[in-house]
């Protein structure tokens, strides 16, 4: 597998980290807050000009046919720029299961389309929110004639103003499948929760009897694809996370610099370099399991080998963001705790990103069963 | 490239196989970190023996008597070699650090003299650098050299401490202060000594393990020769720490596999003591498994990036996130092993090994604390603390 930041990999991620640093700082950020958590200026240049969704994407279907790593790279900026665009699920949510799980018929329909950054594109995956545990829970499909018809509720499905297709996990005979929904379509609703985190809006999306269209149906009937699939997708949202723990890290070093306080800058304590040392070694323990996750899968996995790299990526990466977030707040001290200074922004991301796509717990008894009950 | 890594795996499997099947049948998994006490004529035997098959040094140059691998193969000879249970190295300290360090800095004498024992299993080595007051602050050293006029030797007084495997050693290579009154780095020797000499004595230090792998060696006017001092006079600091530096993270692969063994160990007792049905230790023991699986790809990725000098962040920050993975690893063995984890029967088992040892682990080669200053100034370049912070090893 190959870990290495060639000139290539270097040119991505340096390109991202330009962008976003001009157009996706503090004072932009925040107006997107108040807009409903959508730039919708920068979303349309990520994905019209800079072709950042289709980084992943087979070449067949308009991509650039680049890996998971790639993708992470950009992921990583995201977060550390704290991205109010649909990067995620469009890219790393979308993407993913159509390509993995989605028909011949699917693929060629949704994703050039995707890749060239026309469609914005979300997932509603299961009744309590983005469970990859719980896939197609919360709605009911039934084959009426030659349609089918759903009934039921997503909550937290990522959604911006401007969202044209919400995939939809759905229990059909028993079984997980996938749909593809129209955002305009009659029945369907998504109705906009209120969060802490106002940078990356979620809905609740409720059915009532939404009549589809036999060809809505995207999966080739591979379950443990579409598995495959929300595994990448989880080790993309570990690179975001990655990103904003490295933020964290790199704005409180900066201000611990900066403050004085007994007459020195705060960050020559050892109490202080200690802790920003251990917020380090979270955060390169991050890296490393993202990068290797991702690595992983470029260079081909087994589905139990996937488990492991998903679960290392997610678990290290939150743990990391979290840690992060927190002592930035912390080592911040009374302005850490102000709505005006960031660490707040860092921290409610940091807190909703752990608990969408399976939490640390959540991967954990995952491995263990694996561990524990499946070795020879 | 991965195709001539693929068959160095086999030709060392096929050697290594038989061998720990059948004569050296009892080293197997024996002698690594916390149970390097163990069988001590036996792994010096098979010092021997890996040298006769050509499998020692093979990183060294090979007009050096090495078999000139690159990185990559060296990572697969050492994962290899562990994942099969090859026994702990006795010969690691000649291989992996004075070596190195004589084919970089010694003079050809020194070369000649010294290498090729390193190779052939003949002759071991051990480090006298720490001192009772030289421990994270190594510049302290205080073991003195002096020179005689007549002879050109050194005369050394003083005590070294934390010396591992000196009982079992030949050689030792020695930091001591040559310039009377000097301070700090400046002022140091590095002297290679013989420690079957007059003047010199090995005490061993009980560990909290109850056994014994490091010692105290003291010197009461024992002799260097002339000829055996690496760089000039006053040059020992430097030397000191381009030792440390030659340690470039490969043998750490293998060093993974003695983990994945462990862990594997811990995997299989909670399994039938029960202890995998508890969900928190479930949660800790995928959560252990997890932390190796990231410890792998760190040390890959400190292997993929250039060799520009400069230790990166995922070097500076590696020391750190193993040792405190491997110590975490030893409180969960304690608790899966339960009440009987208190009970020894014969000798410790290996999971009581590794609870107690890895103690040792957040201490030796520069503590959590020293790591963490580390980290601080030279990866984030926080302020540095009043005094000159450096490893050093046991």
């Amino acid at each position: 597998m190959n870990l290495e930041l060639d000139q290539d990999r270097q040119m991505i991620r340096d390109a991202a980290e330009d962008f976003l640093s001009a157009y996706s700082d503090s004072a932009k950020v925040r107006a997107a807050h108040e807009a409903g958590g959508m730039d919708a200026g920068v979303w349309q240049r990520i994905a019209a000009e800079l072709g950042w969704c289709g980084i992943a994407v087979p070449e067949e279907h308009g991509g650039l046919g680049l890996g998971l790593f790639e993708l992470a790279l950009l992921q990583e900026q995201a977060g550390r720029f704290l991205l109010a665009a649909p990067l995620f699920s469009t890219a790393c949510l979308a993407a993913p299961l159509l390509a993995e799980a989605g028909t011949d018929a699917a693929r060629q329909r949704w994703l050039p389309a995707l890749a060239a950054g026309e469609l914005t594109a979300t997932v509603a995956l299961s009744a309590r929110g983005l469970d990859p545990f719980a896939v197609g829970d919360g709605v009911r499909a039934e084959p009426d004639g030659n349609a089918y018809v759903l009934t039921g509720r997503c909550r937290h499905v990522p959604q911006v103003l401007g969202t044209d297709l919400v995939i939809v996990a759905v229990r059909l005979g028993g079984e997980p499948a996938l749909f593809a929904l129209p955002a305009d379509t009659a029945g369907a609703t998504l109705m906009p929760l209120e969060t802490l985190d106002q940078g990356r809006p979620v809905a609740e999306l409720v059915l009532d009897g939404v009549r589809l269209p036999a060809d809505s149906w995207l999966d080739a009937g591979d379950v443990a694809a579409i598995h495959r699939a929300l595994s990448h997708s989880a080790i993309a949202l570990a690179a975001e996370q990655l990103g904003l723990a490295q933020q964290c890290l790199d704005l409180t070093v900066a201000y611990a610099q900066e403050r004085q306080q007994f007459g020195r800058p705060i960050a020559g304590f050892q109490a202080v370099k200690h802790r920003l040392a251990e917020v380090l070694v979270k955060v390169e323990a991050a890296r490393s399991a993202v990068y290797g996750a991702a690595a992983e899968v470029d260079a081909g996995v087994s589905d139990k080998e996937l488990l492991f790299a998903a679960a290392s990526a997610k678990s290290f990466a939150d743990a990391a963001a979290r840690f992060a977030a927190q002592e930035a707040i912390q080592l911040h001290g009374g302005v850490g705790f102000t709505w005006e200074y960031d660490p707040h922004l860092y921290f409610k991301r940091a807190q909703a990103f752990s608990h969408w796509l399976g939490s640390a717990d959540a991967w954990r008894e995952r491995v263990a069963a694996q561990l524990l009950e499946d070795a020879a | 490239m991965s195709e001539q890594i693929e068959s160095l795996r086999r030709e060392l499997a096929d050697w290594l196989t038989p061998r720990l099947a059948g004569p050296f049948g009892q080293l197997r998994h024996r002698g690594g970190p916390g149970d390097e006490d163990a069988l001590g004529v036996e792994r010096k035997e098979w010092e021997q023996e890996l040298a006769r098959g050509g499998w020692s040094c093979v990183g060294w140059p090979t007009e050096h008597g090495g078999r000139g691998l690159s990185i990559a193969e060296q990572v697969a000879f050492h994962e290899e070699y562990a994942r099969l249970g090859g026994p702990g190295r006795m010969g690691h300290i000649g291989e992996g650090l004075i070596g190195p360090t004589l084919i970089a800095f010694g003079t050809e004498e020194q070369k000649q003299r010294f290498l090729p024992g390193i190779v052939a299993g003949t002759e071991f080595w051990c480090q006298g650098y720490s001192e009772p007051n030289a421990g994270s602050d190594l510049a302290n050293v205080q073991t003195r050299a002096v020179r005689d006029p007549d002879t050109g030797h050194w005369r050394v007084h003083g005590q070294k401490v934390w010396t591992s495997l000196a009982h079992e050693s030949d050689w030792i290579f020695v930091l001591a202060r040559c310039e009377p009154g000097s301070q700090g780095h400046q002022g140091l020797i590095f002297l290679l000594m013989k420690l079957d000499q007059p003047g010199v004595e090995i005490r061993p230090i009980r560990q909290l393990t109850g056994t014994s792998e490091f010692n105290e060696v003291f010197f009461d006017g024992a002799v260097a020769e002339a000829g055996h001092v690496v760089g000039a006079p006053g040059d020992g600091w430097k030397i000191a720490m381009a030792l440390l530096g030659f340690e470039r993270g490969v043998s750490t692969l293998g060093q993974q596999m003695h983990f994945a063994h462990e862990l594997q160990l811990l995997v299989d007792t909670a399994r039938k003591n029960g202890g995998a049905k508890i969900p928190v230790i479930r949660a800790r023991l995928a959560e252990a498994a997890l932390g190796l699986k990231v410890l792998r790809a760190n040390a890959l990725r400190m292997m993929s990036g250039a060799d520009d000098g400069q230790l990166r962040r995922e070097a500076l920050s590696y020391k750190y996130a193993w040792s405190n993975w491997h110590r975490e690893l030893g409180q969960l063995a304690a608790d899966v092993l339960g009440p009987d984890g208190d009970v020894i029967d014969g000798e410790l088992n290996r999971l009581q090994q590794v609870y107690l040892f890895s103690r040792s682990d957040t201490i030796y080669a520069g503590t959590n604390e020293i790591q963490l200053n580390l980290i601080a100034e030279r990866a984030l370049g926080l302020p540095r603390e009043p005094r000159p912070v450096v490893p050093s090893k046991g």
